[in-house]
């Protein structure tokens, strides 16, 4: 589905991303571990073009994305969903869901607000309420709930349980659930070893911008020295 | 009493012209963060626009419907000509620093100005009354024009409108959107080229609505543009950057207040505007209805450090330079010397601008106050006291350094923008005492008689007199930018919080970097006054401030020649182009606008990347 390869990324002069590959497969959860700073989010946003990879290749069933503008990769099917969430927080709930509204995608049911509103059921009794008066989990839902509004085929989850309570946490982690349910292929980053454990199937372990751990989630769950050498803080 | 309704509602029917012209204006800086000085005249082609075609055939001919047609017509126009802006030029320089799309926006006045005198011609255009309100109406036994109640009318129904566009249409949510976080609704698939495209579009209209409906009031000259622009400013900063209500609020108060002045206060309307533009930023920052930007400011990168000792080539030059304009001169003739002279007290005035710019970080559109300062200090101690040229000399910087200090409290508060309009609005301040305090400064007529020394009288003298002045202003500049002080400037401009956090004073050092600067303008400008042997208001007025503007921008911020090399460019451009043509604003227009899509870094540095240094 998705194919990133040899992905390269600078911020400035700094070198990020030292030739980042990942596959995921149709349907599935891949998930980016690592430690702050390790590239998962860079990882994200040089695959969206947010960051313009300076070397390597993204692609979405078979179509070369990198280089291209971030609206144009949105358009062909990558649907992002940033750590600090974004929200427009002079836009009410509904409006927030108007920008993320795009057209449907052949042969799968198209998004709508009352379908986003059935997935977080919290968001459907403040549709007009302006999202700077939001808690950070319901931010989260309606980040989430916007990006879904544009029918993408890939989601780009990044850091989705970040400084959430734990309540809202397992509610994420079920929405997520409840998305890869119904076909949706997810491309997560996580600190929360937790909430990867409950959702993905693969697993990526970064460090310094370089994969360092390619593997099933389950089984990185019970190597002990693995997660001890590559996460443990 | 009467009276007083009667110019409440005056103030009204203004409130509502100001309006339209300011609402296209904060649309579109709210969206793509341009300070659109061709906004105004955008305004100015609405009101030509509507002449045309309200008062040629066919359109006369059609009556009623031909009037309203021409006005909407021509407000279309316009909105058609701005979207073509953007995409011709302003869409190339989004990623640029933010002063060179202002750069590129000036660039457009100028051009505009030349056409607009091109295809109209200079004399002023008289449109024809509106139909169906034509005449006055009596209110409180008083006469009243029915166009005004029209007006105090549209300005609101505008207003709703915009509301509902903005809050109801799929464009409108998504140009509120791309206000807040541009980025984000990038990545949710808008193409944002478009909405550029069609915020310019929006706002190009709505000023060139603004002009076409003055046609019935007032005359279409070719001063318009730069009238309206600066009061639209005002309203737009006082209002808040981006809130249409604001801006509502503001048009509405600064309208009223000139209503009512020009009765009590008749000597200070000018100044008005300002005053309370002054007083609003002081109080809220951001303005009446605006919001202080979440989040931190965008993050701009750090300017690469100052390149280190000039490569021995460019020293090379510089002592050559040097050694010719001492050498030389002696064989040149009177009109060389004076250009000579004048080209240094430029230089110095744009390297004084440059502290504040390149290593201060900051914007001043109102250089030219310190300028005028320095100048007047001059000119007064002369027409007052009969003081002789070197007291002028010594009391100019002390002067203008003073007003610097003075003003400079207020600005550097404040940044980005907000600083900027607000270093405007003291220059406009500075500019109207020395317009209306006629006792004093002369007011139009300005101050004549003010002659160098004798000893200075010569031109050869007066010109190593001005290399000598401004050479040392030039030297002490660049030492204090080079000095444990400069440092401290340039740590606060690329890292506000870290620079404090290392106990350097962030403001306390703007502050000194604006007094300095300030000082060093004042030099330049008692030069100049001597120089010509008069001080008009114009030594302070907006296009002065433009210039200085335009020299560092086109030097380069960031290269300590940038200011010497943008000084003599643009002054020679200007001079070598008016004496050519007398299209020399167009001409220069064009040029600067190739110059900002070819070399957005400045010509210093094109210059140095030619030599591969």
């Amino acid at each position: 589905m998705l194919q990133v390869q040899a992905l390269h990324a600078h911020y400035g002069r700094a070198h990020i991303l030292h030739g980042v590959s990942l596959a995921l497969a149709p349907g599935e959860v891949l998930c980016l571990l690592g430690r702050n700073g390790a590239g998962k989010s860079t990882t994200m946003k040089a695959v969206m073009g947010l960051v313009p990879p300076s070397a390597g290749s993204v692609r979405l069933e078979g179509r070369e994305l990198a280089g291209q503008a971030p609206h144009v990769i949105a358009r062909v099917g990558l649907g992002y969903v940033p750590e600090e969430r974004r929200i427009f927080a002079g836009l009410t709930v509904a409006e927030n869901l108007e920008v993320g509204r795009r057209p449907p995608r052949d042969g799968r049911e198209p998004w709508t607000a009352d379908r986003v509103f059935a997935l977080f059921p919290a968001l459907a009794s403040m549709r007009r309420r302006p999202a700077s008066r939001m808690s950070g989990g319901e931010q989260q839902m309606l980040a989430i709930a916007r990006t879904l509004m544009g029918n993408p085929a890939v989601l780009l989850l990044d850091e989705p349980s970040e400084g959430l309570a734990p309540v809202i946490v397992e509610r994420m982690a079920g929405a997520v659930a409840a998305l890869k349910a119904e076909g949706m292929s997810i491309l997560l980053s996580e600190q929360n070893l937790l909430f990867a454990a409950t959702v993905a199937d693969q697993a990526v372990v970064l460090e310094s911008g370089v994969v360092r751990h390619v593997g099933a989630m389950p089984a990185l769950m019970r190597d002990a020295a693995l997660r001890a050498r590559f996460l443990s803080v | 009493m009467e009276t007083l309704a009667v110019q409440a509602l005056t103030g009204l029917a203004s409130a509502s012209s100001l309006f339209l012209v300011a609402s296209g204006l904060t649309v579109i800086f709210g969206v793509s963060r341009i300070v659109n000085f061709a906004h105004g005249s955008f305004y100015m082609l609405g009101a030509f626009l509507a002449w045309t075609l309200v008062s040629h055939a066919p359109l006369a001919e059609w009556g009623g419907w031909g009037f309203w047609g021409g006005i909407l017509l021509a407000a279309l126009a316009v909105g058609l000509l701005g979207a073509a802006a953007e995409m011709v030029i302003l869409r190339r320089i989004y990623r640029a620093p933010e002063l060179f799309q202002l750069l590129a926006t000036f660039a457009l006045v100028l051009v505009v100005q030349d056409l607009v005198l091109l295809l109209w011609g200079a004399d002023d255009k008289f449109g024809p009354r509106a139909p169906l309100l034509r005449g006055a109406t009596e209110i409180f036994g008083l006469r009243f024009p029915r166009y005004d109640l029209f007006l105090i009318a549209v300005g609101p129904v505008v207003l709703g409108l915009l509301w509902l566009l903005f809050h109801r249409t799929r464009f409108g949510i998504l140009l509120r959107a791309a206000t807040q976080d541009r980025e984000m609704v990038a990545a949710l698939g808008v193409d944002q080229q478009l909405l550029f495209t069609g915020v310019f579009c929006l706002g190009s209209a709505l000023a060139g609505l603004g002009g076409a409906l003055q046609l019935p009031r007032e005359a279409v000259t070719i001063h318009m543009d730069m009238a309206i622009i600066v009061q639209a400013f005002v309203v737009v900063v006082v209002g808040g950057l981006g809130s249409l209500p604001g801006a509502f609020l503001a048009a509405l108060l600064i309208s009223e207040l000139h209503a009512f002045g020009i009765l009590v206060l008749p000597r200070i309307t000018l100044v008005l505007a300002f005053l309370v533009m002054a007083i609003v930023l002081v109080l809220r920052p951001y303005g009446l209805l605006g919001r202080k930007p979440e989040g931190p400011p965008p993050a701009t990168e750090a300017a690469a450090p100052l390149p280190g000792p000039a490569p021995r080539w460019l020293q090379g030059a510089g002592m050559a330079a040097l050694a010719a304009l001492l050498l030389l001169p002696p064989f040149l003739g009177e009109y060389p010397l004076i250009l000579l002279a004048d080209f240094a007290a430029l230089v110095l005035f744009a390297a004084s601008l440059h502290l504040i710019m390149g290593p201060g970080g900051m914007a001043s559109f109102g250089h030219a106050a310190y300028f005028g300062a320095g100048a007047y200090a001059a000119a007064l101690l002369a027409r007052h006291l009969g003081a002789p040229m070197e007291v002028g000399l010594v009391a100019a910087p002390f002067f203008a350094g003073l007003v610097g200090f003075l003003f400079g409290w207020f600005c550097v508060r404040l940044s980005g923008v907000y600083s900027a309009m607000l270093t405007l609005a003291f220059a406009q301040i500075a500019w109207s005492v020395a317009f209306q305090w006629v006792e004093v400064t002369g007011g139009d007529n300005g101050i004549l008689g003010v002659w160098p020394s004798e000893w200075a009288r010569g031109r050869l003298a007066f010109w190593y007199l001005s290399l000598a002045l401004c050479g040392l202003g030039v030297w002490m500049l660049r030492r204090a930018i080079h000095a444990p002080f400069g440092m401290a400037l340039r740590a606060q401009r690329d890292s506000p919080l870290r620079a404090e956090a290392i106990g350097i004073d962030a403001f306390r050092i703007r502050w000194l970097a604006f007094a300095l600067a300030a000082a060093m303008a004042g030099v330049a400008g008692a030069l100049f006054a001597y120089g010509k042997g008069s001080v008009f208001p114009s030594s302070l007025d907006i296009p002065r401030s433009v210039d200085a503007l335009l020299m560092v921008l086109l030097g380069g911020v960031h290269s300590l020649s940038g200011p010497i090399l943008g000084a003599v460019a643009y002054a020679g451009l200007q001079e070598q182009l008016s004496r050519l043509t007398d299209l020399w604003r167009l001409l220069l227009g064009l040029v600067i606008l190739a110059l900002v899509l070819f070399f957005p870094g400045g010509l210093a540095r094109a210059f140095y990347r030619r030599r591969g240094a």
